[in-house]
C-alpha cells in the first residue's frame, strides 16, 4: 500500500536562554498507508502537534525528511496544500464572522466551489447554526466546524488533532461513524487524540511517540499483541488446590500472583501448556481467561505515564527510548 | 475566487472595518459642517460696516495715543515719569497707520476656497490615515490572534504571498474609501465656499496645487495604512501596532520633545514625527530659533530659520516603509506559526 505520509529522522529543537535546550522532536518517524484512519498518540507535550505543525509547514524542523503524498515537504507544500486537510489544535476561528462566512472565506482563499460549503455544513450537522457567529458556539460546535473546514477541499488525507475535544457523546460517535465512512471513501484519516478507546475502535493503525520519539507503531491488533503481557487467568475445579498448582507453576518459570479462589498467571506464551502442566498434576483447570489488553494500558506502560498513588507526574516525564538517533524498540526507518 | 479578492471580501465584512470607515467618515463630514455653520457669505453692506468699524478703532487709537503722550509729557515736567511707564522720548506715543487696522477684522469669519482648502486637506489626511492605520493593524493582527492566519496558511501554504496579498487587498480598500472620500472633500469645501464664502481667483494652476496636495494627503494614509499593517503583523497582534503607536508619540515625542526644549537644542521640532507629516503635506515647515537674533539692515531681530521640505519627509516616510514592511515579510517568512 503506498505511503501518503512519511516521517523519518524529523528534528524540531527549541533553544531559550533560561531554560537551555529542549528536543521537541528527536529523531520521530511515522509512516501513514493510503486508505488508513491511522492514530497518533503520545501524552501532553510528547511532540503530537509539534509533528503536525512541521508536516503543514508552519514550524521550520532542524532536520529530518517528511513526505506527503509522495511529495517531499515543506518544499513541495504549495503543491500537496489542496489535497491536504487538516486542523491543528484547538480550533481558532475569527469570532464576529458566522460558519458560512468562515467557511465561504476558505473556499474562496483555496478555489473551492461555493456548493462545497453546504455539503460540510451538512456532513457535520451544522446546517442550521451555520449563520450564527462563531463566538456563540460552544466548544464541540468549533470542533465540528473545525472538521467542516478541513473537508471543504475533499481532501486525499485529513489530519485532525483532537477531533473528538468537547463533543457530546452522540457527536463522538457521530465523528467515529465519519472517519470510517471517509477512509472507506478513499481517505486517508490521520487523528490524534487522547480519547484511547475511541482510537481503538477506529484506527486501522496507530503510532505512540513520547518525548519526541517514536516508541510504538502499526496495526492496532499488531501493537496490543507486542505489548501483551502474556497474563492468564485461572480457577480450579477445588479451591483448595491453588497453592499445589501455585507451587507447580512457579517451579515452570510462571510469574503467579494468588487470590483466594483464582490465580493470575504472568509470562504465559501458551495458554496450552498451563493446561498440560496441571492436568499431570491431577489438576483440573475449570477456567482459563488470556487478559487482553486495551490500548490504553499499552499507551501507558509504553510513555510511562500511568498514575502512581502519592506522586504527581510533571508533563515532560515520560518514557524516553534508545540512544542518540537510534530506533525505538518497535522498529525503526520508514513505518512497518 | 483569487486569494485577493477573499481578502477584499474578508476586510470589507468585518465589523470592525466598517465601523471605522463610518466613524472616520463621519468625523470628516462633521468638519465640513462645523466649518459651513461657522462661515458666513459676505455682501457689501457688511463690508462697508466692517470700514466704518475700522474707522473708528483707528480714531479710539489716535485718541487714545494722544491722551497718553500729554501725560507722558506732564510726567516728565513734574519730574514723576521715572517709574518706566513712559518711554524717554513722549514723541514716539503715535497711533497706528490706518492700514494697520484692518476691516476684515471687524468681519464674521468667510470662507475663501483658493486661500483656505489647502490647509483642509491636513485635517482630511491625517483623520482618514489613523483610519487606515487602525484597520490596517486589526486586519491582520486579528487574523494572528485568533488563529486565521494559521487557518489561512494551511491552504495557502506560501507565507510572503498571503501577507502580501493582505496587504494588497488592505490598501486596495482603503484607496476605494479614500478616493471618494477625497473627491466629496472637494466637492463639499466647493459647496461651503460657494454658500459661505468666495470661490474666486481660483486658477488652473492652483487647482493643480490642490491636487498635488490631495495625492500627497492619499500617499500618507497608504503609508500610515502599511505601517500598522506591518507592525501588527511583526507583534502577530493588533496591540502591537497600537502600543507601538502610542509608546512611539508618548515617549519618543512628547518625551523627547520636552528633553530637547530643556536642553535648549536648537530647531528641537526637526527631531518629531508630525513635523515630517506636515512638512509633506504643505510642502515645506520652516522652524524657527527664537533663541537666535539674525540682525537686519533696520536693526530688527529676526530668529534663525531651518527648512523641513517635503522631499526628505518623503525620505523618512519610504525608510520608515521599507524597514519596517521588509522587517514584517522578514518574520513572516522565518518564523515558526505556533
Amino acid at each position: 500500500m503506498p505511503a501518503v505520509l512519511e516521517i523519518e529522522g524529523l528534528r524540531k529543537t527549541y533553544k531559550s536562554r533560561r531554560r537551555g535546550t529542549r528536543n521537541a522532536l528527536d529523531g520521530f518517524d511515522m509512516r501513514v498507508d493510503a486508505g488508513q484512519v491511522h492514530g497518533f498518540l503520545g501524552p501532553n507535550g510528547s511532540g503530537k502537534t509539534t509533528t503536525l505543525r512541521t508536516l503543514l509547514g508552519l514550524i521550520r524542523p532542524d532536520g529530518g525528511r517528511m513526505a506527503l503524498l509522495g511529495h517531499e515537504v515543506p518544499d513541495a507544500l504549495p503543491t500537496v496544500a489542496g489535497q491536504v486537510g487538516a486542523i491543528v489544535e484547538s480550533p481558532q476561528f475569527f469570532p464576529h464572522f458566522t460558519a458560512r462566512d468562515t467557511l465561504s472565506l476558505l473556499a474562496g482563499a483555496g478555489e473551492v466551489p461555493a456548493v462545497r460549503v453546504d455539503e460540510v455544513l451538512e456532513l457535520v450537522g451544522l446546517r442550521d447554526r451555520s449563520g450564527e457567529r462563531v463566538k456563540t458556539y460552544s466548544l464541540g460546535m468549533k470542533q465540528r466546524l473545525a472538521v467542516a473546514s478541513a473537508l471543504l477541499k475533499n481532501p486525499k488525507l485529513l489530519i485532525l488533532d483532537e477531533p473528538a475535544n468537547g463533543l457530546d457523546p452522540g457527536g463522538i460517535r457521530e465523528m467515529r461513524t465519519l472517519m470510517r465512512t471517509l477512509a472507506e471513501s478513499g481517505m486517508t484519516v490521520v487523528l490524534s487524540s487522547h480519547i484511547l478507546g475511541e482510537i481503538q475502535l477506529i484506527c486501522d493503525s496507530v503510532t505512540i511517540i513520547s518525548l519526541g520519539r517514536r516508541v510504538a507503531f502499526g496495526p492496532v491488533d499488531e501493537v496490543l499483541a507486542q505489548h501483551s503481557s502474556g497474563a492468564v487467568r485461572i480457577r480450579l475445579e477445588a479451591v483448595s488446590d491453588l497453592p499445589v498448582a501455585t507451587e507447580a507453576l512457579t517451579q515452570a518459570g510462571i510469574r503467579v500472583t494468588g487470590h483466594p479462589d483464582h490465580l493470575m498467571l504472568a509470562g504465559v506464551d501458551k495458554p496450552a501448556s498451563v493446561t498440560r502442566l496441571l492436568a499431570e498434576k491431577n489438576l483440573y483447570v475449570s477456567e482459563l481467561a488470556p487478559i487482553a489488553v486495551d490500548l490504553e494500558s499499552v499507551f501507558l506502560e509504553l510513555t510511562a505515564t500511568a498514575p502512581v498513588p502519592g506522586q504527581h507526574r510533571q508533563v515532560d516525564e515520560s518514557m524516553k527510548v534508545g540512544g542518540t538517533g537510534q530506533p525505538g524498540p518497535a522498529g525503526g526507518g520508514w513505518g512497518a | 475566487m483569487s486569494l485577493f479578492r477573499t481578502e477584499l471580501r474578508r476586510l470589507s465584512k468585518r465589523r470592525f472595518t466598517r465601523y471605522m470607515t463610518l466613524l472616520g467618515l463621519l468625523v470628516l463630514a462633521a468638519v465640513v459642517v462645523g466649518v459651513f455653520f461657522t462661515n458666513q457669505k459676505i455682501d457689501a453692506g457688511q463690508l462697508a460696516r466692517a470700514e466704518r468699524q475700522a474707522d473708528q478703532q483707528y480714531q479710539e487709537q489716535v485718541r487714545w495715543s494722544e491722551q497718553e503722550r500729554v501725560a507722558c509729557e506732564q510726567a516728565k515736567t513734574a519730574g514723576t515719569a521715572t517709574d518706566g511707564r513712559y518711554p524717554d522720548d513722549c514723541s514716539v506715543i503715535t497711533p497706528p497707520p490706518r492700514e494697520e487696522i484692518k476691516a476684515e477684522w471687524f468681519l464674521p469669519s468667510t470662507f475663501d476656497f483658493k486661500e483656505t482648502f489647502d490647509e483642509t486637506l491636513i485635517p482630511f489626511a491625517a483623520i482618514l490615515a489613523l483610519v487606515g492605520f487602525v484597520i490596517g493593524a486589526s486586519f491582520v493582527g486579528a487574523e494572528w490572534s485568533t488563529g486565521g492566519m494559521m487557518n489561512l496558511l494551511l491552504w495557502r501554504p506560501k507565507r510572503l504571498t498571503v501577507l502580501l496579498t493582505k496587504l494588497a487587498a488592505l490598501l486596495t480598500g482603503i484607496l476605494a474609501v479614500t478616493l471618494p472620500a477625497a473627491v466629496l472633500w472637494f466637492a463639499g469645501f466647493w459647496a461651503v465656499a460657494n454658500f459661505r464664502g468666495s470661490t474666486e481667483k481660483m486658477t488652473s494652476g492652483v487647482w493643480q496645487s490642490f491636487m498635488l496636495t490631495g495625492v500627497r494627503g492619499v500617499v500618507l494614509v497608504l503609508v500610515l495604512t502599511t505601517i500598522g499593517f506591518a507592525l501588527a503583523s511583526l507583534g502577530r497582534h493588533t496591540a502591537m501596532a497600537l502600543g507601538g503607536v502610542v509608546a512611539v508619540m508618548v515617549v519618543g515625542q512628547f518625551g523627547l520633545g520636552i528633553l530637547l526644549s530643556m536642553a535648549s537644542v536648537r530647531f528641537a521640532e526637526a527631531w518629531l514625527l508630525p513635523t515630517y507629516a506636515l512638512a509633506w503635506m504643505t510642502k515645506t515647515v520652516t522652524l524657527q530659533d527664537w533663541n537666535s537674533c539674525n540682525a537686519t539692515y533696520y536693526g530688527e531681530c529676526k530668529p534663525a530659520t531651518m527648512d523641513i521640505t517635503w522631499q526628505q519627509s518623503s525620505v523618512l516616510l519610504s525608510v520608515g516603509v521599507v524597514v519596517i514592511l521588509g522587517a514584517a515579510l522578514w518574520a513572516m517568512r522565518r518564523r515558526d506559526i505556533s
